[in-house]
Parts: structure tokens; sequence; C-alpha cells
């Protein structure tokens, strides 16, 4: 079984404060990886390390993606390297058109991978499809990029983008957040029908309802900083039972 | 991105700063009676224009230079200026064009040539204070649209001229355009006639060439009733060491059912990072809506000049008139920019919209200044206001000044202010999209700027993007 994204003892401030305190994961290849765990467990901090946020400092450990410590790279390398992040409340771009604005994504990802650009029309045609699967309103890719969006039209536009930038390894970081049942339903089968056997996800949340949607392989429990534990689909029955305290910090 | 790195590619080796070497035909520095005789006689004007040039220079010498505009800069010495240089002789066609003239237009990517093929433009290209060619007039003359320069139009249309030059911006109106009056050695005149929408884009392009000359347009556009004119105003000049006052007056007069659009692209050479060797620009700029459902629209985006003092204004007389003002001003190095526009409401019903958009980098400031004036008897006036700044950095700064007089509450006014930093988010956000930081940065601030871009004539829209590019490239704080 090849891993695809190995953090080996993780530790990771915010300002002053450690978040993360020598967190080890690893994610395998075409699987999906669930991390639960209480708020203020590192969960959304985790995230922001391997995606390279600004807000993150990471003091010790490494982070490996397909073989290469990416700690110090900048944040649109590893996107482009294939790394992609579903935003917990995606910013509002004023007056950043936001099918132009994927299409430039989409480009600067297949240039980085040696693919042609797509032309507008090529590129339209693959948008409209992906927006109807996920039962967006089309009217959405010609508008703002996430401005005056519901909470579930941009979700719904990070499923969007996720499905055109085809990325290698997708965080969602508490996607179910503020969705209804319906969007709950499209989002989720718009992640399912990423699932390729290749393609690696971490489903980052603190409900288990999304997992009802998105079967994970397997679930790791966060706690103060650290994996405390590590099963498989039947601890989501435990945790519903018993809670985060059931299980010990190491 | 390190500071000094930003600061390293922003200052860039400016990209327009070349210079020309025209056998230049200049009196020497300093102003007086007989300086004002010779460029009058120069352009071999009637006697009733020296008499009102020498009249507008003795009240000149009568004022004061206005200190209220939230800027810093050395005083300026009028005596030490030329106001006068030409190339010696105005040619008659293209190919008698002076070749390094010609060589210049390329490098500003505004061959003659090819606009008046491809695009369609009529061109009066003013390279210092003479017009050297204006191209497709013969077409404009068979709408009866008169263009071309403000000296010919002294002598072939003075009746014209002595009717309305004036009437909108007195000589006396202020300091600047008192010594503009005085000394103006060139410019434009458009008069589109009753009922006719001009059939092209009209357009000058300024370039201030000549060493330690100052350069004072005068451009007085008149759209008679039921008109419709377009017309486009861009500019750069080359590098230089001392700083070069420029003082434009820019009158417009829009008749009943008229529409007068206005657009600017000014990038003259901002000076170096510390201010040092640019642009003064001193405008005056005012139009009015004279007759009923007149409309007159200024578009500007403003990236260059050291200083710019600049109040794009319009005077609503006529009921139902409609007078917009939309701007995006860029200040970076240490540029600052005074600038705003002035809607007075004097007929009934009529309205405003004002929209400014200010970006301010490095040690840019940035003032917006703007005043709206509802007169007695202006029932139902309306306005709109939406000032937004946009800070790159920490070094920079932007200020607004939204003025209000209203004296009876018969008008309906609403003005919104934001200030935002470019905010980490929306650049990490992109970020993680795979986009780089320049090009967040400046999708970002394409975005901010989108509601004054989408105003610009097509092609010009497309100059704007460019500019706006080059001018904040390397910004990222």
């Amino acid at each position: 079984m090849s891993k695809v994204l190995e953090i080996k003892d993780l530790k990771a401030k915010i300002g002053n404060k450690d978040i993360l305190k020598g967190l080890n994961l690893d994610l395998e290849e075409g699987k999906v990886h669930a991390i639960m765990g209480p708020n203020g467990a590192g969960k959304s901090t985790l995230s922001k390390a391997i995606v390279g946020h600004y807000d993150v400092e990471v003091t010790d450990g490494e982070i490996i993606y397909k073989g290469k410590n990416i700690v110090d790279e900048e944040p649109e390398e590893r996107a482009l390297d294939g790394i992609f992040l579903s935003f917990q409340n995606p910013v509002e771009i004023p007056g950043v058109n936001n099918a132009y604005f994927l299409r430039t994504a989409v480009n600067a990802r297949r240039k980085h991978l040696g693919k042609p650009e797509l032309n507008a029309a090529e590129f339209l045609r693959a948008m409209k499809a992906d927006v109807a699967e996920l039962g967006m309103k089309p009217e959405l890719i010609n508008r703002s990029l996430n401005e005056g969006f519901s909470g579930g039209e941009k979700k719904r536009n990070e499923i969007l983008q996720m499905m055109m930038l085809e990325p290698d390894v997708v965080i969602l970081d508490e996607i179910d957040s503020g969705l209804d049942i319906d969007a709950l339903r499209a989002v989720s089968e718009g992640i399912n029908k990423m699932k390729d056997g290749k393609r690696s996800f971490l489903v980052i949340t603190h409900y288990s309802r999304i997992l009802d949607y998105i079967e994970p392989d397997y679930i790791h429990v966060l706690k103060d900083g650290q994996i405390v534990h590590t099963g498989g689909s039947e601890l989501v029955e435990q945790l519903e039972k018993e809670g985060y305290s059931s299980f010990e910090e190491k | 991105m390190a500071q000094e790195e930003v600061n390293k590619a922003i200052t860039g080796e400016y990209n327009l700063g070349f210079e020309i070497d025209i056998e230049q035909d200049t009196v020497p520095p300093g102003l007086n009676d007989d300086v004002i005789k010779f460029i009058s006689a120069k352009k071999d004007e009637p006697e009733w224009m020296l008499e009102l040039r020498l009249k507008a220079y003795h009240k000149w010498l009568e004022m004061e230079e206005p200190d209220w505009g939230k800027l810093t800069y050395e005083k300026i010495d009028y005596n030490s200026i030329s106001y006068f240089s030409a190339p010696k002789q105005a040619p008659e066609s293209l190919d008698e064009v002076d070749p390094k003239i010609l060589e210049a237009y390329e490098k500003l990517g505004i061959p003659l040539e090819e606009q008046k093929q491809l695009q369609g433009i009529a061109v009066d290209a003013v390279v210092d204070s003479v017009s050297v060619k204006t191209t497709y007039s013969e077409e404009l003359k068979k709408h009866g649209v008169i263009f071309c320069s403000i000296s010919d139009a002294i002598k072939d249309y003075p009746e014209l001229v002595k009717k309305y030059m004036f009437s909108v911006v007195p000589m006396t109106d202020n300091y600047f355009a008192a010594l503009n009056s005085a000394v103006f050695t060139d410019g434009t005149f458009v008069y589109i006639p009753k009922g006719v929408r001009c059939p092209m884009e009209l357009s000058t392009y300024f370039r201030i060439n000549a060493l330690n000359t100052g350069q004072f347009e005068r451009t007085l556009i008149v759209a008679d009733e039921g008109s419709y004119v377009s017309y486009n105003e861009g500019c750069s000049a080359p590098t230089r060491d001392e700083n070069q006052l420029h003082a434009a007056v820019v009158e417009l007069v829009a008749m009943k059912d008229a529409e007068i659009k206005y657009s600017t692209i000014q990038n003259w050479y901002p000076g170096d990072e510390e201010g040092k060797g640019g642009i003064y620009n001193f405008v005056t700029k005012r139009g009015i809506c004279e007759g009923d459902n007149s409309k007159i629209s200024w578009t500007q985006v403003e990236t260059g000049s050291s200083i710019t003092w600049k109040y794009p204004s319009c005077v609503l007389k006529g009921d139902n008139s409609v007078g917009e003002f939309y701007s995006v001003a860029v200040t970076t190095l240490a540029q600052q920019a005074d600038t705003g526009t002035k809607m007075i409401h004097l007929g009934k019903n009529t309205s405003s919209t004002i929209i400014s958009k200010g970006i301010s980098a490095m040690k840019g400031q940035n003032t917006y200044r703007g005043l709206v004036k509802i007169g007695a008897k202006a029932e139902g006036a309306r306005n709109f206001s939406e000032c937004d700044s946009l800070l790159i950095g920490s070094q920079c700064g932007a200020h607004t000044f939204p003025y209000l007089e209203s004296k009876d509450s018969i008008g309906q006014v609403e003005h919104e202010a934001t200030t935002t930093k470019i905010s980490d988010e929306q650049l990490f956000y992109l970020r993680q999209r795979g986009i780089n930081e320049e090009d967040a940065v400046s999708m970002i601030v394409h975005g901010f700027c989108k509601e004054v871009f989408s105003q610009l004539p097509m092609e010009y829209a497309v100059e704007a993007r460019a500019l706006l590019e080059l001018t904040l490239e390397g910004s990222v704080g």
C-alpha cells in the first residue's frame, strides 16, 4: 500500500500557542481518511499546516508528500502538485469572475502537469457539466467569486473547483457545516464520484453525519494535537455512543 | 516576499521613459507679457485671443497657489519654466512627421497608422504643445463634426470658441486655470452638431517632450442638442529629473439631450522612490449639462504623476440631467493624489453617480475629495457615491473627504465608503488554487476596479488593465 502523504512528528503553533504536538499520520493512496476530534483539538490547524497557511508555523517534524518534504514550499507549489483544500469558510473576492478565476487555476495546474491549457470554450463546456452535476445554479459561474453566495453555494463551489482541478489529495475541512440535507447529498455525490482508487481524501469533521455519505476507510481520532487512535468505520458508532472522552491520549 | 524585493520589482525601469531629440523652438524660462505675446504670435492668433490671455495673466498674478490639497511638494518656481516649445514645422501628412516621433508612438504602443486602420479612432496627436497630426478629419467632416486643435479652432471657428471657451471654467476659476488661460499652447476642440452621433471614438494622445517645459493643454468639447460623443485622452511622458508642471483645462458643454463620455488614462512619469522627477499634474476638468436630459460621464484611470490634483466635475443645470464620475487612482512609490469630483445639482430630478477606487502601495498617498451640492431648486435630485480604498502594504495611506452641501432636504444622497487592506485570506485562497502571488494580487486588484473599467471603451479597458498590472508589479506586501 503506497503512502501519498506522511506526516511525521509534526509540531506547529498559531501565534504563541502550541497546537500540534507531535502528530503522526499516513495517508494511503486511493483511501478516505477521516479525522475526528473535539473542538480545539487541532483539526483545522492540521489542514492548514498541510497546505502552508500563513497562520501556522511548523516548528518541528515533516510533511512528506510524494516522497518530498513540503514544509518549506509555497502554498501555490503545493497546490500545483495536487493538494487541494476545501475551505471551511471560503472567502469572498469581489469583482473576480468565478469562471475566470477557475479557468486561471485549472490552466495553471494543467501547465504545471505539462498538459495543454483549455481554451474558453473547452473550459466552459467542462465547467457547465460539473455545475449541472452538483445541482449548482448556473448563474453562479458568472458571479464574483463566492460573493453573496449562501453557505451551501459556497461549499458546492468548493467541490466544483475540486472536480475541475483534479487534485491527488483532497482535504475537506468541515465540508458538511452549514449544509442542508439536499446540499449535503449533492456535495457528497460530487466527492464520491471523484474517488478513483488513486485520489486520497482527508475528511476533517466534528460530526459523524458526513461519514454516512462519504464512507471512510480509516478513522483517526485527534485530541490535543495528536492522533490518539486509528481504526475503521466501526469507530463512528463508538464515538457516537461514548464521545471523545473514551479515547485516552497517548 | 521581502519588502526589499518588492521595492526593487516595483521601481523597475519606467518602461515608457525615453526621450526624443527634436529641434525645439523654445522661449527662455520665465513669464511676462512678452512671453504671452510671443506665444500668441507664434500661433498666429487673432487680437481678441491675445487680449484674453493677457487678462488671464494679470488676474493670475494677483492670485495665490492653493494649498488645501493633502499634498506635500516643494514650491513651484514659475519663472524657471519655459512656456513655449514646438516642433518647427507642422507637417501636412503622416509622411512628413518626424520619424523619431513616430518611433516614440511605436514604443508607446500607439502607432498612428495602425490606429487609423485598425481601430477607427481619429487621433489628434500632441507632441509637446503643437498638434502635429490630425487624422480622420475628412470622415468626420462628412458628419459635420469638428475635431481639430484648439489653435486652429481659434482661427477657423472664432464664434464657437468665443461663445464657449471660459464658459464652464472661467479664466479666474482657480490659480492653475488662470495660468492655463494665459499660456495654453494647444489642445483639442470638438464640436458635434445637432442630432449627430459621432461615428467614431475621438482620441488625443499627449506627450510631454521638451526638457523643462510645462505643458498647458486646453480642451473644449461642445455637444449640441441630441448629439453624442466619446472622447479618449491618454498620456505618457519620458523620464526626467526635474519636476514638470502640467496644468490642463478641459471644458465640456452638453446641450439638450446630448451626451459626452470622456475617458482618461494617465500614466505620466511618477518620479522615483523619493518622488523625485515626477510630473506635477494640476488639472481643472469641468462639464456643464446645459440642457434638459443631457449627460456627462467622466471615467479616469490615474496611475502616473508624482502629484495629482484633479476634480473632474459636472454642473447639472438642465432638468433630468445626469453626471457620472468613475475613477481608479493608483499611488505607489512616493506618489500623492488628491482627486475626486464635484457634482453640482441645479436642475430638477438631476442625478449623479460617483464611483471612486483608490489603490495605495509602497509610500503612496491617495485622497478622495468630493463635493455633492444640491441647489435650492434641484427638487428630486439624487446622488450615489461609493468611495473604496485598497491598501497594499503598510506604509501607504488612504483618505476620504466627502463634502455635502444641501440647503433643504430636497435631494437624496447616499454615500458609502470602505477601506480594505488586500486581504491575506483572499490571497491565500487564490494561491491554494495554484495561482502565484503576483497573479493573485493582480486578480484581486482588477476585481476591485471592475466597476470603473467596465465604463471604459473596450480597447481602452484593455490598455488600462495592462497599465495597472505594470504599475503594481511586485507590490505584494
